[in-house]
């Protein structure tokens, strides 16, 4: 228990206009673990994971992945091992000039160990990977078509590909099924719990959606409104994998039920941690 | 019949384009014949092309004169428009310090600058490829310039976090993105190098079709100067032609966005 994947020690963040969006935040996340992370918005998420993935640099506090220093994203010629990341948003940003199956292997053209080989092996071994990946979504035979002639819900599984190509040992997801229904959403968490079994890489899924939270990850973190910090962490004992019948037992339904008011209630002015911390701050 | 909306309805608008082109100098012609204005002050098409027909020999030379002043200008202005696009476009901090230069440049009205080029290299090619030119290099500037800062960033976001470098994302996402804004730019730029080249060639040149409409404008030999007007007509319209062509070859996938959506 020592020395966890992902260790972030009383970390803050303040934005240059003098926004505090992070305050004196702890959080671990041990190596293969799926941590969701709940909270109302704008309550320093986003922050949480752009600070894991090096997009942002605190303003004091460590951020160790992998027991390392993130390094400023950009300037990898320092080289060594990075730790390989995997990044899904909302929003599928997929590059319209592009196939589907192009599209997915973009990050082999990148990252370090597959771009040595991105021009010999674009056409086989990494298009099978493409095609693979994208057969275990249910986009099989879609490779060859372009992002134009796709539904949303179909980019957003083609985005999830794209992240998991390079076999990430870290996976970030910011409310990828943010912008889905509410079946596709429903659908997304299956291939996603499926991808996770069977590629276990760390996740760290932040999300609105509480039982999403609770139908895919193993620990919920609630965070406090802004200035944002972790109140409570809560484990999700449910066996796997969950199916959609097992989100709908009383157990899974208190979990929610708890998790709904534990936001409700950092949310309210009663709350006199918060209310200290806004003077503050 | 619903066909028409279909194959058929695409023929039967180009026949009507077609007609109303045929239409609009039958009228001209008829329009001459019952006033019976004199050819020195508006000729009849059917004059203008007994002239072509006949000085072609002579307007020949002079039109790929025109053509090659043109190409050459707009080649030049493309690349130079292209080469500052992507320094300006790529950097907030390059944007920021060019910009005002930029804008007094682009407002300079460029007819004023050919006196300056006869100036520095004499009458002739030079300075009507280089009127061309600077007059072609701003809109690609501006426009290649916003295509490459509207990538969005989240997209970037992702390719950070994989450890791309600023080059791989400029090859791999800006440049394309940037395309159709360069194409767009494409078409209004040899559009302008056409206006550039015939201008220079009206002042200082004595080579070219507007160095022939001017001669002729000076001999009133006026049917002259209008078979001068339509060869740079028809020039214009296969140069605007050849480069939405080109457009729409490259950059297909900006314009399909309304295409079927499956699923």
């Amino acid at each position: 228990m020592n020395d966890p994947f992902i260790q972030l020690s009383d970390v803050s963040l303040r934005y240059a206009g003098g926004t505090v969006a992070l305050s004196n935040t702890d959080l671990r996340i041990e190596q293969g673990d799926f941590v969701a992370l709940v909270g109302p918005s704008g309550c320093g998420k986003s922050t949480i994971l752009k600070l894991v993935a090096g997009l942002l640099q605190p303003s004091s506090g460590g951020v160790l992945v992998a027991r390392r220093e993130v390094a400023a994203a950009e300037g990898s010629k320092a080289g060594g091992q990075r730790v390989r990341i995997g990044l899904a948003f909302q929003n599928p940003t997929m590059l319209p000039w592009l196939t589907i199956r192009e599209n997915v292997m973009i990050p082999l053209k990148i990252v370090d160990p597959f771009r040595q080989d991105y021009a010999k092996k674009k056409k086989g071994e990494y298009a099978d990977r493409a095609e693979a990946l994208l057969a275990q979504v249910g986009l099989k035979g879609f490779g060859d078509k372009r992002p134009w002639q796709l539904s949303g819900g179909m980019l957003q599984r083609a985005s999830l590909c794209r992240a998991l190509v390079h076999d990430p040992q870290l996976l970030l997801l910011d409310e990828p099924f943010g912008a889905l229904d509410q079946f596709t959403r429903e659908e997304l968490w299956d291939i996603m719990q499926a991808l996770w079994i069977r590629q276990r890489p760390t996740v760290l899924l932040v999300t609105h959606d509480l039982r999403e939270s609770a139908y895919l990850a193993n620990r919920i973190c609630v965070m406090s409104s802004r200035p944002g910090r972790i109140l409570e962490e809560r484990e999700v004992p449910f066996a796997r994998p969950r199916t959609l019948e097992s989100s709908y037992s009383p157990e899974f339904a208190t979990l929610v039920q708890q998790l709904r008011m534990r936001i409700a209630h950092a949310r309210s002015p009663s709350d006199t941690e918060a209310t200290a911390e806004g003077v503050s701050a | 019949m619903s066909t028409f909306d279909g194959v058929n309805g695409k023929t039967r608008q180009r026949m009507l384009s077609a007609a109303t082109l045929l239409g609009f100098f039958l009228l001209w012609e008829i329009m001459c014949l019952a006033t019976g204005v004199s050819d020195l002050i508006l000729p009849r098409p059917s004059q203008i092309a007994l002239v072509l027909w006949e000085k072609f020999p002579l307007l020949w030379p002079h039109t790929v004169q025109t053509l090659y002043t043109t190409l050459t200008g707009f080649a030049l202005g493309v690349t130079v428009g292209i080469i500052i696009g992507v320094v300006i476009g790529s950097s907030r901090l390059a944007y920021d310090v060019a910009y005002p230069l930029l804008v007094g440049f682009s407002s300079i009205p460029k007819v004023a600058v050919v006196p300056i080029f006869v100036v520095w290299f004499g009458a002739g090619t030079v300075p009507a490829v280089l009127t061309s030119m600077v007059i072609s290099i701003f809109p690609v500037v501006v426009n290649v310039a916003t295509g490459l800062a509207n990538t969005e960033p989240e997209l970037e976001d992702v390719l950070r976090v994989l450890g791309a470098r600023k080059r791989d994302i400029l090859w791999n996402v800006s440049l394309p993105r940037a395309l159709p804004y360069l194409f767009a730019s494409l078409k209004i730029a040899i559009t302008l190098a056409f206006v550039g080249t015939v201008l220079s060639e009206t002042v200082a040149a004595n080579k070219g079709i507007g160095n022939v409409m001017m001669i002729a404008s000076g001999n009133f030999d006026v049917p002259l100067v209008f078979a001068g007007l339509v060869i740079l007509a028809v020039m214009g319209v296969m140069l605007y032609a050849v480069s939405s062509f080109i457009e729409g070859r490259m950059t297909g996938w900006a314009q399909r966005k309304n295409d079927v959506v499956m699923g």
